[in-house]
């Protein structure tokens, strides 16, 4: 096997991981917290994806524009929560997917408006666009190294956040019983107002991470957020710690499945059987994998504790 | 329903809708608009795949997020014959619903032993599966889709080509499936289907086996909603994977919803509302700013928001409270 191809595939199944991480967190609070399910999750990495690209352009600094389109998304998470999210709260999950479908459809009409509907390429600095020399044969592209380290940095922030900090202890709280934090004083809704607006910026973080490899464009969230439900329904819903494992098992199951799955089928069957029925196995793995966990462990990898 | 239901402001706007579907090809033919019965046969055929999932999700409270697969299915099953020169439609029928009936049956018995999210996320991800089965399928156009250049043949002289004899293949069938679903909600079985919807432990401490029933009324939904696939093949010229794609289902819900889930009528008011707005809409924002359609998305989207949070019940429900 190519060594070199191993570690580039490696590395791209650690950034899809960590890509998804980001999505995961904010996705698994809301829903671990208020049970609440949000299709528009993915609309928020698009707007985050759009509004970095026209920072960028405008102040001709990739790292300004991320570092101000973080508040801004923010603040696009706030409003949502409090013109829509706030009052399905104490519906069902039919009417949580109806209003959250009809919010996608809101925000891809509103970015069409206001962006057209052209996609944008983000440019990157010329420090970001090289690559690492590891070896003579083995070159990294240093911004992959820097995605999957602002998502590890992330990740590293939100644990120590939801583990080490009394507002993360309010948060664990509000996942394993909401009714006893708010019996006990807490004001749970300002702290999910809170959650929802940090997990869009999150979210919407990863998109702006994403948007200079494949640019930003319409929907480019709708079909990464389903990803993202399987990762947080195989971690275990409202557990960060089982989005974080959850995401980096879906990264890296998809990435290989796609390079390594018709090499390994051809160990158990014909050559070309195996190149025929690889790149649909390769493309179902994720949901076979999510079925079959969903199916003999319903409550996921790691459930919060105690409900 | 009985008589003196039918004399109510209610059961009139239904006989009303049901008396207007039944005459559109003469309606069309009259006013020599051949294009408005294309939308009304479209109409028809989603709304068999709307009573259908409503006979699970109105009436058993199982939100299947994965029901388009069945309609894709279903339009397969007449897209590959033919593709194979296998024209009869005595073949493409039974098949979609026996395929879909078996995908039901297997899928349905692994989602069936979740509740909830769980299964709400569960069926979308088995329809991601049939979808991402398709994109690779290159034999059958993959990702670009498959061209079907002929219809389903049944009998000498019926030409289900013609559109206004595919209207009634259509009309007839919403009838049966509205017929069918009927029938089994107010049977014995369809008891035990709602009553686990309001509470499954009641119900197995009864010592009804619901996990039996519930998947029972699972294959029965799939079966009904692939032969609306069959039609669907029957009546576009192509199909692709991209007609069972997640947003396909959610869309799919919000028209049983929009209409009025748990009611005989509803799913059929919000494939009409649904499919007229779709297709209204973009035209009447091109009365006011030239261009202004192409956004059409954004009152929809506002629409649907609204109706899922100020319109409990959906139209149907309106109609009830008009009816006191």
């Amino acid at each position: 096997m190519d060594t070199a191809l191993l570690i580039t595939q490696l590395l791209n199944g650690l950034q899809l991981g960590v890509l998804l991480f980001l999505l995961a967190a904010g996705l698994t609070l809301i829903f671990g917290i208020m049970d609440f399910i949000n299709l528009a999750h993915g609309s928020f990495y698009m707007v985050g994806a759009y509004i970095c690209g026209t920072l960028v352009a405008l102040l001709d600094s990739f790292v300004l524009g991320v570092i101000l389109a973080i508040p801004l998304t923010l603040a696009v998470g706030y409003v949502a929560e409090l013109v829509v999210a706030r009052t399905l709260y104490a519906r069902d999950h039919l009417d949580h997917v109806l209003a959250t479908f009809g919010l996608i459809l809101i925000f891809d009409t509103a970015v069409h408006l206001f962006w057209g509907a052209e996609g944008m390429a983000i440019p990157l600095p010329d420090w970001l666009n090289g690559q690492i020399a590891v070896s003579e044969t083995i070159l990294l592209p240093t911004y992959r190294i820097a995605i999957i380290s602002v998502g590890l940095a992330v990740a590293v922030g939100l644990y120590v956040l939801v583990t080490r900090t009394r507002i993360g202890m309010l948060i664990r709280a509000g996942a394993s019983n909401r009714t006893m934090v708010q019996a006990l004083g807490v004001d749970i809704k300002r702290l999910f107002s809170l959650v929802f607006a940090a997990g869009a910026a999150i979210a919407g973080l990863a998109g702006m991470m994403v948007s200079p490899i494949t640019e930003a464009s319409i929907g480019m969230g709708n079909d990464i957020i389903i990803v993202a439900f399987v990762v947080i329904i195989i971690g275990g819903i409202g557990s960060v710690k089982g989005a974080f494992v959850g995401a980096l098992i879906v990264g890296m199951i998809d990435t290989m499945g796609r390079s390594y799955l018709d090499q390994f089928m051809k160990l158990f069957m014909s050559d070309q059987n195996a190149e025929t029925a690889a790149p649909a196995v390769s493309a179902m793995l994720i949901y076979i994998l999510m079925a079959a966990i969903l199916a003999v462990r319903p409550q996921g990898l790691f459930p919060p504790r105690v409900r | 329903m009985n008589a003196s239901d039918i004399l109510t402001p209610k059961g009139l706007i239904a006989a009303a809708v049901i008396l207007l579907l039944a005459v559109m090809p003469v309606l069309t033919t009259i006013a020599d608009q051949a294009f408005y019965l294309d939308i009304a046969t479209r109409i028809l055929i989603l709304a068999i795949a709307a009573v259908s999932l409503n006979l699970i999700l109105g009436y058993g409270g199982m939100v299947s997020f994965g029901h388009a697969a069945f309609i894709g299915i279903g339009a397969y099953a007449v897209g590959i014959p033919i593709y194979y020169d296998e024209y009869s439609g005595w073949l493409h029928f039974p098949l979609a619903i026996a395929v879909s009936a078996l995908y039901a049956l297997i899928t349905g018995a692994i989602s069936l032993r979740t509740k909830g999210v769980h299964f709400i996320m569960i069926t979308m991800a088995f329809s991601q599966m049939v979808f991402f089965l398709f994109i690779s399928l290159e034999e059958y156009g993959g990702d670009d889709g498959l061209l079907i250049w002929s219809d389903s043949e049944f009998v000498d002289g019926v030409d289900v080509d013609d559109p206004t004899t595919f209207y009634y293949l259509c009309f007839i069938s919403l009838m049966g499936a509205l017929f069918l679903v009927h029938r089994i909600v107010n049977s014995r079985f369809g008891r035990v289907i709602r009553g686990s919807m309001s509470n499954d432990k009641r119900m197995k401490a009864l010592g009804y086996p619901t996990y039996g029933y519930k998947l029972t009324a699972y294959v029965i939904s799939g079966a009904i909603c692939g032969y609306a696939g069959a039609l669907m093949g029957n009546f576009t010229n192509f199909i692709s994977p991209e007609m069972m794609g997640w947003t396909r289902s959610g869309e799919l819900i919000f028209m049983v919803v929009l209409g009025g889930s748990g009611s005989v009528m509803g799913p059929i008011y919000g494939v009409l509302s649904f499919l007229l707005l779709e297709e209204f809409l973009p035209d009447f924002m091109d009365l006011f700013s030239k261009d202004a359609g192409i956004y059409w998305h954004l009152p929809f989207g506002i629409i649907l928001v609204l109706v899922v949070l100020f319109v409990r019940g959906g139209i149907n429900g309106l109609l009830d409270r008009w009816n006191r």
